[in-house]
């Protein structure tokens, strides 16, 4: 990271200072614990040993060390055996697999232990109160089944006290009727799943919050208002969502009774949380990572060991650093602008975070 | 920059998201499009049936005026254009510097417009087959000595409009007078015509509500048909091929007009040379009405040769000048793709560009600044070859030989087609051939249209349908 390129306060500098030296220390800290021959990730000790050739516990001395690693590539997390990535010290403890992909051929596979939980805790310290009541229950409408969405916003509502309905919707059926053209099949599929979604909201009045897809949170809204509902906080991610509709769903969806989190988030990240809008944003959706936990970086995409200045347009690059997964230097499929630290969030974060347009290929988000 | 928003029940409104198209001959941005979120327009259309509630208090009568009053606006007056104003000079101006088209095709294709909405009482005279158009206010009446009852299929009509000429949105205006609320998603480099029909029928009078005006990405255009309750797109084959089969859906797609001659007539070819080359290149042939083929029983090299010669002189000229003949693509790199799909079809045997020993230089020329495909006519050896029933976004047409008895079933779907010919069994034919949307007899250009005579669908007939209907007062004693 570098903020050369932006007039910083002294006040924000030294808090940009702190997290970085905080970053370094984790960075440390993660490589040790997955390289280190007892408590490692088979994946990265046969990395280390046969491709590398070097011990990474002895070269990375910061974050900026991670440079010495190449782009990780997540071809490696499809197909088995998936315990290769499980770190030694955890072999025995109980493991979940969340998959991402997956539409047509083997889905990506992400081991996890404890991190949606930290992820999610985390997260629920971000959510103001008011709109996301303590013992509140919740709704979540939206992609579960593999994903980590399933378990993550469970233990979202049980963290803050409350108790999590469900709606399933399965992304990768969407996927394929929208390929064969089937768009009247998608819109009663996405009919199915909203009217469990509204008896849901019918029967149960204690449920003020939810976790949905933009998709479905438009759907819903064309048959209810949730604030007439009782909803007072809504958490959505999943899928893009572009200034515009934020905008839209803020003042016409939503209205000024419920609180909108637009989130970003990803099996391999963890969640990105939104910074509160403010006017000179025109709505822009900005969003800073888990530090020290994941770091995002917008990099050119033709160099990618390079940053774009600040507010200049590139690829998201990840980084996650946890005790459970390592992944250094992740090219993800998104393009955004480059956001500077502020003093909530002293570290880079994304703005309006699209697919990377060079792929060119048309994403299929018809429903979820 | 000027700035088009979003109109939302008639009422602007300016998106965060915006598109910026730019003259297509500095390149600098000219305008910045709102663009609409597919919800919104979703949640907009929730409220269709209320609206359409609403225009069936209108008569036919009080609408058809509001039309007429509407044209005088719409070829006269300054209207709002976002924050500022539109003169008609510069309605003429802007739509040519998105599109390339001259300022004097503008202007002809204006006068259409205006002309739909001037004459539309005849226009839906013919649309409705002069139905006493009071039997829509009150839902059932006598029609011709008949009890007849008309009910409104949907209470909306959706449309996806293109780019390549702005004639037509003549054809959706009539929908207003048949009391039926519009959305319509322009296309991005000619979002000017619709946007100002729109201010026109405002400064008439006509109800807000009735007005929707939404540009949109792919996804936005799918919603408009999906939710509308009739449709009606227009686009190449790609675009169109997947609402083929919705019967909501009016498609518009390429034309593949054609003019063919008789035995009988196909000797005294050179009389008819200015109209098929009228018919292949007015508009800088853009539209689904000019003729892209020449298919006669003989002679057929000589017409090619004669039809090169005369449109070989067409040269770019400025856009205001008021002899332009030919416009430029607004994206060059749309012109260098297309040059090289003829080029490559060309290099099939059996086909020969004749007009490339008649013009100085290639078919691909830049003008100002700007890229032109200059009028092409090709012979054909062959209606199979791959260039012999072909349509482009310029004057091109293919000549070709085949044998009388063959047509017109040879000739595959045509939007119009004009047969030259007095040859009884051939008029014959051509009346029972269902793949024909507009049907000339004699020396009438493939472009020139009638608005009496809607083809590719008729407008009343997509919005209304008839039901059996019996009432006692009605019935005699």
């Amino acid at each position: 990271m570098s903020s050369s390129n932006v007039s910083v306060p002294a006040a924000l500098k030294a808090k940009i200072a702190a997290t970085r030296a905080k970053l370094d220390d984790h960075v440390l800290e993660t490589v040790d614990w997955h390289f280190n021959p007892k408590t490692g990730t088979p994946f990265w000790l046969d990395y280390a040993k046969n491709i590398l050739k070097w011990d990474p516990r002895k070269e990375v001395k910061s974050y900026a060390g991670l440079n010495k690693f190449p782009l990780f590539e997540d071809e490696w997390l499809r197909g088995g055996p998936v315990r290769r990535w499980v770190p030694k010290a955890y072999a025995k403890m109980p493991i979940s697999t969340f998959e991402t992909g997956g539409s047509t051929g083997v889905p990506k596979s992400r081991i996890s232990y404890q991190d949606y939980r930290i992820d999610y805790e985390m997260f629920s310290r971000t959510l103001p109160d008011k709109y996301f009541p303590k013992g509140a229950d919740w709704l979540h409408v939206g992609p579960s089944g593999p994903r980590r969405l399933r378990l993550a916003v469970e233990h979202l509502a049980q963290h803050r006290g409350g108790i999590c309905f469900m709606v399933d919707l399965d992304p990768r059926f969407v996927v394929k009727l929208i390929k064969w053209g089937e768009m009247a099949m998608m819109e009663r599929y996405k009919g199915h799943v909203i009217d469990q979604a509204l008896t849901l909201l019918k029967a149960h009045p204690n449920v003020k919050c939810m976790f949905t897809t933009p998709k479905l949170l438009e759907a819903l809204c064309e048959k209810v208002s949730l604030s007439k509902m009782g909803i007072t906080g809504i958490f959505c991610g999943g899928t893009e969502m572009t200034p515009q509709f934020h905008r839209f769903a803020v003042e016409e969806l939503l209205g000024p009774e419920i609180y909108f989190a637009p989130t970003y988030g990803n099996t391999l990240m963890g969640l990105a949380v939104h910074k509160e809008p403010t006017k000179e944003d025109n709505w822009a959706i900005i969003y800073y990572p888990p530090m020290p936990r994941a770091v995002l970086e917008v990099v050119d995409p033709d160099k990618p060991e390079d940053l774009v200045p600040y507010g200049g347009t590139g690829r998201v690059r990840l980084t996650t650093l946890t005790k459970e997964v390592f992944i250094p230097r992740f090219l993800e499929r998104d393009e955004c602008e480059r956001e500077a630290p502020c003093a909530k969030f002293p570290f880079d974060g994304v703005r309006n975070v699209r697919p990377f347009s060079r792929f060119n290929t048309s994403v299929v988000e018809g429903v979820y | 920059m000027l700035h088009l928003p979003i109109l939302r029940k008639g009422r602007p409104y300016e998106s965060v998201d915006k598109s910026v198209t730019v003259h297509h001959r500095t390149r600098e941005p000219l305008v910045a499009i709102s663009q609409a979120n597919p919800g919104l327009i979703r949640r907009d259309m929730l409220s269709l049936p209320e609206v359409a509630r609403a225009m069936a208090g209108f008569t036919c009568a009080e609408l058809i005026a509001l039309c007429e009053k509407a044209a005088v606006h719409f070829m006269n007056d300054s209207l709002p254009l976002g924050g500022a104003t539109q003169s008609p000079q510069e309605y003429v101006e802007q739509l040519s510097a998105t599109t390339g088209l001259p300022h004097v095709m503008v202007r002809r294709n204006m006068e259409k417009i205006g002309g739909v909405m001037a004459n539309m009482s005849s226009v839906l005279r013919g649309l409705t087959r002069n139905l006493d158009l009071s039997i829509l206010d009150t839902g059932y009446g006598e029609d011709n000595r008949t009890v007849v009852s008309y009910f409104r299929r949907g209470d909306s009509l959706g449309v996806v409009l293109p780019s390549n000429s702005p004639g037509v949105h003549a054809l959706w205006v009539p929908a207003f007078a048949l009391k039926t609320p519009l959305v319509l998603k322009p296309g991005s480099s000619e979002p000017w015509s619709p946007y100002r029909v729109i201010q026109a029928f405002l400064k008439a009078g006509a109800p807000p509500e009735a007005w929707g005006f939404y540009p949109a990405d792919h996804a936005g255009a799918g919603e408009i048909l999906r939710h509308c309750g009739r449709g009606m797109v227009f686009g190449d084959v790609s675009t169109t091929r997947k609402y083929a089969s919705d019967p909501r859906i009016e498609v518009h797609g390429p034309g593949w007009s054609k003019i063919i001659l008789g035995e009988d007539e196909v000797d005294r070819w050179p009389d008819y040379i200015d109209l098929m080359a009228a018919s292949i290149a007015e508009n800088s042939g853009r539209s689904c009405v000019n003729a892209s083929g020449v298919w006669v029983p003989r002679h057929g090299k000589d017409i090619a040769e004669a039809l090169a010669q005369k449109l070989a002189k067409f040269q770019p000229r400025p856009a205001d000048a008021p002899d332009a003949e030919i416009a430029p693509f607004a994206d060059g790199g749309v012109a260098g793709r297309v040059n090289r799909m003829v080029d490559a079809a060309l290099s099939e045997p059996g086909c020969r560009d004749v007009t490339a020993a008649h013009r100085e230089g290639p078919r691909l020329v830049e003008f100002e600044g700007c890229s032109y495909l200059l009028p092409t006519i090709v012979w054909c050896d062959s209606h199979e070859h791959g260039l012999a029933n072909k349509e482009y976004l310029f004057p091109f047409a293919s000549v070709v030989e085949v044998p009388q008895a063959s047509m017109p079933e040879i000739l595959g779907p045509t939007l119009v087609l004009t047969a030259i010919t007095k040859d009884p069994e051939l008029k014959r034919r051509c009346l029972k051939y269902q793949h024909i949307g507009r049907l000339n007899f004699g020396a009438i250009q493939t472009n020139r249209i009638v608005w009496d005579q809607p083809h590719e669908g008729n407008l009343f007939d997509h919005l209304y349908a008839r039901r059996a209907f019996q009432a006692a007062e009605l019935q005699t004693a």
